[in-house]
């Protein structure tokens, strides 16, 4: 019987990420191809303004900042989407018993496949800017691992509150600018750690995800790898513990509030 | 309640025909379900509002309690109608039995499957195209994937939207809406059937045809529970039924009795 209720979670989940791909550009002439332009297309805009303007000679900047971008893109589309998600689905609450993790756990899923895909676009540019693949670039699967764990999280704890506090939706996209600066996106963080504030990016699990990134496919090396990795790993663990217990303490309430 | 109780106790030990009933499966035992709502909740939507009451000490709550102390059994094949005033809590306990809602206090024990036919032209996507809601909302009824394939050409048929079936539901009608839901929800032959005025929707054929279709769930010995105005419908389906009035069990019994005794509820 458990067997069961699994297999029929695992296909009412299935049901929920394809809605969700479908959806999102479904009224679009260009459909899924702006998974893979946008990014594009936002990488040589903070090109021009952070290479060419603001003088950064890396020739491999242009991959260096879609990596960040693409992670980051995935994190706040993830995050928000599953802030939203259970008033999103309210109809459906109110119809029909549906184990309630399913909608933002949907949410961050669908969105990890978007980006997935997303990283296409990664690997064409580095074959354009002659990005030589090595080994490490297997090790990447660490950082991508980490970066649901985290996404997950967050994504839990912030259906949760969102359900009791709409205001969220407002202060996460305040929190998720601060995230961007100090994930060193568009800018080379050997200044930031090399000054007293380096902290705030080490601290931040995003930053230690892109980074270790980075190091896997652009430099073909691993110096911090150790360290960030494991940081991340626990704040994803530690984030996904604390969403779940938030969440199953309140999902009986959900309904009262939407 | 006690009187009602005692009653039942004593037809049951005198009645050859009670006594055959006691054989059957208990399917459903609601347990003393009590369901609270928070009338001012609306009203603590945002950060501040809710930081402010809480520390003005004003985090008071406009307790409304839409069900008291509910309790009853069905045994397998009961068909209960449910009868009641507006705002007596009709639609709250089937929620509460569809586990929709997670009851305040007490609990429900059900057996079998469950199909809930409640608000059947919500639910559905907007955006999603019929045959994109029928796997979707199929899903979250607990049907599988194979059993949708093999039965949604019978659902489109039923629910006579071949035409629509590929437009985005925001361009129905409610009446197509309605007749989706039905399709899909009947589909499947459950144990228990959860009916929320949905009888009384749609248009004449419409309702001919959802009349035929659940007479036909009826004959395989269905437990159904549903909500109605319509005394005479009740009378004619069913043969238990519950009187509710503001959120307390007012009646529970044979549908005969109940059933005069809600008409001179609504005739005094």
């Amino acid at each position: 019987m458990d067997q069961n209720r699994f297999l029929q979670n695992r296909f009412i989940l299935s049901e929920l990420v394809k809605k969700g791909i479908r959806l999102k550009y479904r009224r679009s002439y260009l459909g899924i191809v702006w998974s893979l332009l946008e990014p594009l297309l936002t990488t040589a805009v903070l090109t021009i303004v952070f290479g060419t303007l603001f003088a950064n000679k890396d020739p491999k900047f242009p991959v260096y900042i879609l990596s960040g971008r693409l992670i980051y893109s995935f994190f706040s589309q993830g995050t928000t989407s599953a802030l939203k998600s259970i008033r999103a689905n309210s109809s459906l609450i109110k119809k029909v018993y549906v184990p309630k993790l399913l909608y933002p756990l949907s949410c961050i899923l669908f969105n990890y496949i978007i980006f997935l895909i997303s990283l296409i676009v990664m690997g064409l540019l580095c074959v354009i800017f002659k990005v030589t693949p090595t080994w490490h670039i297997v090790e990447a699967l660490i950082p991508l691992f980490n970066l649901l764990l985290i996404t997950t999280g967050c994504g839990l704890i912030l259906s949760t509150v969102g359900v009791f506090f709409r205001d969220m939706e407002y202060l996460w996209t305040v929190l998720l600018m601060l995230v961007m600066y100090a994930s060193a996106i568009f800018y080379k963080p050997e200044r930031l750690l090399n000054s007293g504030y380096g902290f705030i990016l080490k601290l931040n699990p995003l930053y230690c995800v892109i980074s270790d990134f980075r190091q896997c496919v652009i430099y073909g090396k691993s110096p911090y790898f150790h360290v960030y990795s494991l940081y991340a790993f626990i704040f994803g663990v530690v984030s996904i513990a604390v969403g779940l217990w938030a969440f199953k303490k309140n999902e009986d309430k959900f309904i009262l509030n939407i | 309640m006690q009187d009602v109780k005692a009653e039942e106790i004593e037809t049951a030990e005198s009645t050859a025909i009670e006594n055959k009933e006691d054989n059957r499966e208990t399917v459903l035992k609601v347990e003393d379900v009590s369901m609270l709502f928070n009338l001012s909740k609306e009203k603590n939507d945002s950060l501040k509002e809710y930081i402010l009451a809480l520390l003005k000490h004003k985090l008071k709550f406009d307790e409304f309690w839409a069900l008291q102390d509910v309790s009853f059994e069905l045994k397998k094949g009961d068909r209960l109608g449910i009868l009641g005033f507006n705002g007596a809590g009709k639609s709250t306990l089937l929620k509460v039995i569809a586990n929709v809602f997670k009851p305040t206090k007490g609990k429900v024990e059900r057996k079998g499957v469950l199909a809930p036919m409640i608000e059947l032209g919500a639910g559905f996507d907007p955006q999603y195209t019929g045959y994109e809601n029928i796997y979707l909302y199929g899903a979250c009824l607990g049907y599988s994937r194979k059993f949708i394939d093999q039965k949604i050409d019978d659902i489109i048929e039923f629910s006579e939207l071949q035409k629509f079936i590929d437009v985005p539901l925001k361009n129905y009608s409610s009446g197509m809406k309605t007749r989706l839901g039905f399709a899909i929800a009947t589909i499947v032959e459950p144990d228990m059937l959860i009916l929320d005025e949905v009888l009384s929707v749609g248009d004449a054929k419409f309702r001919k045809k959802s009349m035929n279709k659940l007479k036909a769930l009826l004959e395989k010995n269905v437990t159904v529970l549903f909500v109605s105005h319509n005394v005479e419908q009740v009378r004619s389906l069913c043969n238990k039924a519950i009187i509710l009035d503001h959120g307390k069990m007012l009646a529970f019994g044979d549908s005969e009795e109940i059933c005069n005794q809600y008409e001179e509820m609504t005739n005094s």
